[in-house]
């Protein structure tokens, strides 16, 4: 079938592409392998100067045009980080017209709510309480890739990379995957 | 067995590292705690100098303790992290004394936690 060599495209193509941005380099060895048990290309990097520059928005130039292998499909970033916090590279991304369609998810080891609702408000789809679980990871995971499936039974040749552009395009009434959840699970875990 | 001997020193987090290690990553576990270590000993050394100062820098000795005690969190040192919430008290009471005493608590629990963890892994081989 004429398709076949698609399928096998698309299948190396699922594999989701998560910038993680923590100072503790405890915490991004640890989100790390979280997200590569998880089946997910990582880069991991200390500060949001760091990821800036990783997105090609680093100030200097202008964001660089499609490099496909580096797309980046969702951000976790750690908010207390000195310099650029997570609140503020947060900012950074969604007031960037090529950024701003990337989910970006809030760690923090406070469950501030204050804190929270401003994340949530300047765009974050989630806030997560430290320390982060498998879970956590796997459910991000799944909501991501759930938005492509359908994208892409519908037309066999869209084997693109997987990016927030195509979740984008294929939701129906909201801009983010991450509206399927209800309001209820953006709020953190109370931890025990 | 060993894990009933730990059990007071660590909460599940340590738990979730183990479940994380596999025969492709055999010592994943041993090297979060080795990068741990590494990490905490210079942020304990700051705190150590920051004490030292007269008056001392309540905001500045909090945010450093706030950093150790996240690393704390993410290996499950529960001890260790349980004092670092008496000295953020003593911080944000800004009572010099409590957060001094404190402190010796701290790395009194970070060094037994070691021991114990160089024992365990050293039980493993």
């Amino acid at each position: 079938m004429s398709t076949a060599g698609l399928v096998s495209r698309r299948d190396c193509s699922h594999q989701l592409h998560v910038l993680a941005v923590d100072d503790s380099v405890v915490d991004r060895k640890f989100v790390e392998r979280l997200l590569k048990i998880s089946s997910c290309k990582v880069t991991a990097v200390e500060s949001g100067i760091r990821a800036l520059q990783f997105l090609g928005l680093d100030g200097e130039k202008k964001e660089t045009a499609g490099f496909d292998g580096l797309k980046v499909n969702l951000i976790m970033t750690d908010y207390s980080m000195p310099g650029m916090n997570g609140f503020e590279l947060l900012k950074k991304i969604k007031e960037s017209s090529t950024l701003k369609e990337i989910p970006v998810v809030i760690m923090s080891s406070e469950n501030i709510l204050t804190r929270v609702d401003r994340c949530l408000e300047e765009g974050a789809e989630e806030f997560i309480v430290k320390p982060v679980k498998l879970s956590d990871v796997k459910r991000l995971k799944n909501i991501l890739t759930k938005g492509d499936k359908g994208q892409n039974e519908e037309d066999p040749l869209l084997s693109l990379p997987l990016s927030s552009h195509d979740l984008a395009s294929s939701s129906t009434s909201s801009s983010s995957p991450f509206k399927f959840l209800d309001h209820r699970s953006k709020r953190p875990r109370l931890q025990g | 067995m060993v894990w009933l001997w730990l059990q007071g020193y660590l909460d599940e987090q340590f738990i979730q590292l183990e479940d994380l290690q596999d025969d492709a990553n055999p010592n994943f576990v041993e090297e979060v705690v080795t990068l741990f270590y590494g990490d905490s000993a210079r942020l304990l050394h700051s705190i150590e100098q920051a004490l030292e100062s007269n008056p001392l820098d309540f905001n500045g000795l909090e945010a450093y303790m706030h950093q150790f005690k996240g690393s704390c969190s993410s290996i499950g040192a529960r001890k260790v992290k349980s004092e670092c919430t008496q000295f953020r008290e003593y911080c944000n009471a800004r009572n010099a004394e409590g957060c001094i005493r404190t402190f010796q608590q701290v790395k009194q629990e970070h060094a037994t936690l070691r021991r114990k963890l160089e024992t365990y892994f050293q039980a493993l081989v």
